[in-house]
């Protein structure tokens, strides 16, 4: 009998609740367009930011509701921005110039010395905090590896010599080490661009320079005097390459007497 | 027993907490504590969800289990109302208040397998509580899992920082800590318990 009773009062009561959700779920429906899922299994997942929406989901409904951009997806590059389109059933408006980061500091451990011995807590974030940061250069790369930490894509990784490697397979130009980079040192940059940089941050004055890094730049116009297309200009003691003028004929990196233009024409990686 | 309601909040918060006295609800405890803001979040969701769990459960166990004598059946009864309730509550935030959902997120479903849900719901019928004392024991152990919650993540994002030896990192040094606090809240019972 208890048995009985037992398997009733529990049986009844599974009943009872199932039979109240199967209510609740058709009388508190929420009406979800499927095209936000559909989209969302498009978007690259990473939640970074980069559309200027939290996260993916975010985007993704704000792109159905036609108040983001089709191709505000950065990592998502020009395939996600077509496969939306084609969900959407609108006109593509993706470009095919594809973006990525590049580091602009070459002052590793060996040629940038540091000014104090740091043994703090182990992010650029906080050593930038004490004393301007323990590299005896204001400007230069901390190599404690903030923007390797901030990617989504394990696309930076730290080098043994304190720099940051950009895996240009993995970088989807997301800018999420741009933003965490306590001194500005990450661009985003054309991916498919040919011609050389000047691999320095540092705007200080070229003795301070000089004192500071074996390689930075000190603004020394070597370079503008040599270039056939006047693509260089100094601006804060700081040597710029327009890219759009430059034709890569390595003048000055044969002028530079601190060996700090590189040449950063990259190969064509995946389209 | 004879217990004023200050009694309970006190022993429910400190003296007995769910989480370091009584071991109830570790994996939220390990397992949602890496910031503050989602053991926070965590913590509202136990607080709002368990204080619904321990009312409805004491008006099956009074009027249902109690007076058909099948009080032996109570952890399998609570289990299906628990996790019928939370489903509930999930499907009724979902249409009248996206935000607070969104907020809770993923928590909202965690729960509905908590075993300190679980464990307030028994213990309430167990220390034999009428409906005040329940509503009341439940809200202030579910404060008590909240506190315990962002004790545990307040350390752990400063123990992110730390420089410390790599055997120690992750669940070493968290579970660790998780000791640690067990045996400092230890010390609350000693003055009073129930």
């Amino acid at each position: 009998m208890d048995l009985i009773t037992a398997l009733v009062v529990i049986g009844g009561m599974g009943l009872i609740f199932g039979g109240m959700l199967a209510v609740f779920a058709s009388k508190f429906a929420v009406e979800e367009d499927a095209r936000v899922e559909t989209i969302c299994d498009l978007l690259p997942g990473a939640n970074c930011g980069a559309c200027g929406f939290p996260g993916c989901v975010a985007f993704a409904e704000q792109v159905v509701a036609g108040s983001a951009s089709v191709d505000a997806c950065i990592p998502g590059g020009k395939g996600t921005c077509d496969n939306i389109c084609e969900v959407l059933g609108v006109e593509s408006v993706a470009s095919e110039q594809r973006k990525i980061a590049e580091v602009y500091c070459i002052g590793s451990f060996d040629v940038a010395p540091n000014k104090f011995d740091y043994q703090g807590v182990q992010e650029c974030k906080a050593a930038v905090l004490m004393g301007g940061g323990f590299k005896a250069c204001q400007y230069g790369c901390l190599g404690l590896g903030d923007c390797a930490r901030a990617c989504p894509f394990d696309g930076v990784t730290m080098g043994k010599n304190g720099l940051p490697i950009i895996d240009l397979e993995r970088c989807t130009a997301c800018g999420s080490c741009v933003k965490a980079c306590p001194r500005d040192i990450i661009r985003v940059v054309n991916a498919d661009r040919i011609g050389k940089a000047v691999l320095c941050n540092s705007k200080d004055r070229g003795k301070a320079t000089r004192q500071a890094c074996e390689i930075g730049c000190t603004g020394c116009k070597a370079c503008v005097k040599v270039c056939p297309q006047e693509a260089i200009v100094i601006e804060d003691n700081l040597a710029y390459i327009d890219s759009s003028k430059c034709d890569d004929c390595g003048e000055c990196v044969e002028a530079c007497p601190r060996d700090i233009i590189k040449d950063v024409s990259k190969v064509p990686v995946r389209s | 027993m004879d217990l004023n309601l200050g009694a309970i909040i006190f022993v429910a918060i400190l003296a007995n907490n769910i989480v370091l006295n009584q071991f109830l609800g570790v994996c939220p405890y390990l397992g949602v504590t890496k910031r503050i803001e989602t053991s926070l979040g965590m913590g509202m969701a136990v607080i709002f969800v368990m204080t619904i769990a321990a009312v409805v459960t004491w008006f099956i166990f009074k009027f249902i289990l109690v007076s058909l004598e099948l009080e032996y059946m109570r952890t399998i009864a609570f289990i299906l109302v628990i996790s019928s309730l939370v489903q509930l509550v999930e499907i009724f935030l979902k249409k009248t208040n996206p935000t607070l959902f969104r907020a809770l997120g993923i928590y909202l479903p965690l729960i509905t397998t908590n075993c300190a849900i679980l464990g307030v719901a028994i213990l309430n019928v167990q220390m034999d509580h009428n409906i005040i004392q329940t509503i009341v024991y439940a809200i202030a152990a579910a404060i008590g899992f909240t506190i315990a919650l962002v004790i545990m993540a307040g350390i752990r994002e400063r123990l992110e920082l730390v420089n410390m030896s790599s055997f120690l990192r992750g669940a070493a040094v968290t579970l660790v800590t998780a000791g640690i606090m067990s045996l400092s809240f230890m010390g609350f019972a000693g003055i009073m318990s129930l």
